[in-house]
């Protein structure tokens, strides 16, 4: 069974103390987070769910219908940078649908796939909440703002050379 | 005009740090709440204010607080909605980033007057880098002791949470939200019984938007009376205005409300007009959900005064003419921009954030965006427009949530204003679905 770090269990009581006793079930969304992000490599495996449910003392199905429910939860493995690009009408206005094209030509693959080499996957996703900053995208929660191709290319160039770097 | 509440000092210093919130007259309000004044006392200031929901249905707030049920026993929950997820919404975005203490000294004095000890402010999780801000913002608040026990000597004690969610549009709605923070999926509670009620585990809750809850600090501090002379009528005090689409200058505005759609639109203030020398040709004013308007009818009203922006001037004419302020999500389109594919585009969105729990949205929303998908890629036939029409009118109305409403106005709007370019759509598809082909009224336009 995956195992949350010493770290990151503090971290997860510290959140159950938020709420009231006996309503720990309100620290599901946040610790799932934690979960995609140390154990899932970006996803959350049906492990990973009853590893939760177990924290928490809760049905493994009511982690499950959670998951199911919302969209920053993958439940597929995916690459090892998402690239979450915004495809909602504000973003479109202001092109969008060039950037999404044009990352699909650049890494050869359609949203919701991922490259071969398991680095990049493309999720579209609805309304980031930045539409005045439009084309945009985000990866892992950080904004990528008024985008150009060239802007596309350079953010690309630079998540190999992280990935290079840490290998 | 100059922002008067929220935006003011945010170009004079970095605000998230607390000395220099403080050196500006910030957390002023909390002496003043707690030591001089009744929590009924500040329950009247905010009634007297006039002020209205920021998040979109424009509730006046001091009625909303009154509902609470102070009779129950249980404790009482303020929850602070700052899952901003209406398209074409990113004013509390850049509130929490830029002025995340002005929120925190709302929250406190507004959950003074509501009798909270806990309150959670429930952020959408793509927000994720807004956590670390608002929870430095709640530990600098502590250390200078304006939270945790018996503030400032008081017998008032508050702690604040932040909670993020994950990614689902629909808890916007206040009871879906409530279901999240449970740890639940969001879906939304019949009502009533409503969150004052029966809210946060059962117990009495108030849910208001980011906005609403800062303008609480500055009313408390100024006085109800101060707050309801900017303004006009009943659309008291200021509103951020998040701006987006073609403009020359996108982005987030405080304005005086009140101020004409005209002003707003084109003067170098605010949006400076419609990017790259191209001429306007709709505009949504308030966030997806409601209604779109063409050109002619955003800067003045039917009657062929000036629009302003004001609930009641951009709700002027009702739905044949007019649209609604909603949560100042304000779209602008240019002349080259497709109406049939944003409307494809808005309902593919509700399609996807709809819960599932009642079918005429669930099915409803689906069965449009196919539709509209046939329509915009060349497949229409000249029924689908009353097809649309009679499906949008089974959705509107017939749900537990608004998310219903949300998604057919938009539909109903679009067809009401542009019928003609769905027609041209449904006839021409050849020449619809050139790539760049752009339908300018009646010729058509290679873009």
């Amino acid at each position: 069974m995956p195992q949350f770090s010493t770290q990151t269990l503090d971290k997860v009581q510290e959140i159950i103390g938020r709420y009231p006793e006996g309503r720990h079930k309100s620290a599901l969304l946040p610790i799932l987070h934690y979960a995609q992000r140390e154990l899932g490599s970006g996803w959350l495996s049906p492990e990973i769910m009853d590893y939760v449910a177990s924290l928490l003392n809760i049905k493994p199905i009511e982690v499950y219908e959670v998951a199911t429910f919302y969209s920053m939860y993958n439940l597929k493995p995916v690459g090892r940078y998402v690239l979450e690009v915004c495809r909602t009408g504000p973003c479109c206005l202001v092109g969008a649908e060039k950037i999404q094209e044009h990352i699909e030509n650049t890494l050869g693959i359609k949203e919701g796939e991922t490259t071969p080499d398991g680095m990049f996957t493309l999720k579209t996703m609805e309304c980031l909440g930045g539409c005045g900053y439009g084309p945009l995208l985000q990866i892992l929660e950080q904004f990528h703002e008024n985008l150009t191709p060239e802007k596309v290319d350079a953010l690309i160039a630079d998540c190999r050379q992280k990935a290079a770097s840490m290998n | 005009m100059p922002p008067k509440i929220f935006l003011e000092h945010i170009h004079k210093a970095d605000l998230t740090q607390i000395d220099n919130y403080m050196r500006f007259g910030g957390y002023e309000s909390v002496p003043k709440a707690l030591k001089t004044m009744s929590p009924d006392g500040v329950m009247d200031e905010v009634k007297k204010s006039g002020l209205r929901g920021r998040g979109g249905a424009g509730f006046p707030t001091g009625l909303k607080w009154s509902f609470l049920d102070r009779r129950s026993n249980k404790p009482r929950y303020l929850v602070c909605n700052a899952d901003e997820s209406e398209p074409g919404t990113f004013k509390d975005r850049y509130l929490m980033e830029y002025n995340p203490h002005i929120l925190i000294e709302g929250l406190i004095v507004s959950s003074y007057a509501l009798g909270a000890n806990t309150t959670y402010i429930y952020i959408r999780g793509e927000y994720w880098y807004l956590i670390d801000i608002l929870e430095r913002a709640i530990a600098q608040a502590k250390a200078k002791g304006f939270l945790g026990k018996n503030i400032l000597g008081s017998d008032f004690s508050l702690e604040i949470y932040v909670h993020p969610g994950a990614g689902a549009y629909i808890c916007g709605e206040e009871t879906a939200l409530l279901e999240s923070l449970e740890g639940k999926r969001g879906n939304p509670r019949i009502k009533p019984p409503f969150p004052a009620v029966v809210g946060l585990y059962g117990s009495p809750t108030v849910v208001n938007n980011v906005e609403t809850l800062a303008a609480a600090a500055w009313i408390v501090q100024n006085g109800g009376e101060e707050y309801a002379k900017i303004g006009i009528g009943k659309s008291t005090g200021t509103k951020l205005i998040s701006a987006c689409g073609n403009l020359r200058k996108p982005g987030v505005y405080e304005i005086d409300l009140g101020v004409s759609v005209e002003e707003f639109l084109y003067s170098d203030e605010y949006c400076g007009g419609i990017a790259n020398g191209k001429k306007l040709k709709a505009c949504v004013p308030g966030g997806s959900s409601v209604p779109i308007l063409p050109a002619h009818l955003i800067t003045k009203t039917a009657k062929g005064e000036d629009r302003l922006m004001t609930y009641e001037s951009l709700a002027d004419g009702g739905f044949a003419t007019g649209s609604m302020l909603g949560s100042g999500g304000f779209i602008a389109f240019d002349e080259d921009q497709c109406i049939v594919r944003n409307t494809w585009n808005f309902t593919r969105f509700y399609h996807h954030e709809s819960c599932g729990q009642c079918s005429p949205c669930r099915e409803g929303t689906g069965w449009m965006e196919k539709v509209l998908h046939s329509i915009e890629y060349g497949h229409g036939h000249e029924s689908d427009i009353d097809l649309l029409w009679d499906v949008q009118r089974k959705i509107e109305g017939n749900t537990i949530c608004p998310l219903g409403d949300a998604a057919a106005w938009p539909v109903a709007a679009a067809i009401r204003h542009f019928r003609h370019e769905f027609e041209w759509h449904i006839r021409n598809p050849r020449e619809a679905t050139q790539p760049g082909a752009v339908y300018r009224g009646s010729e058509l336009v290679l873009a």
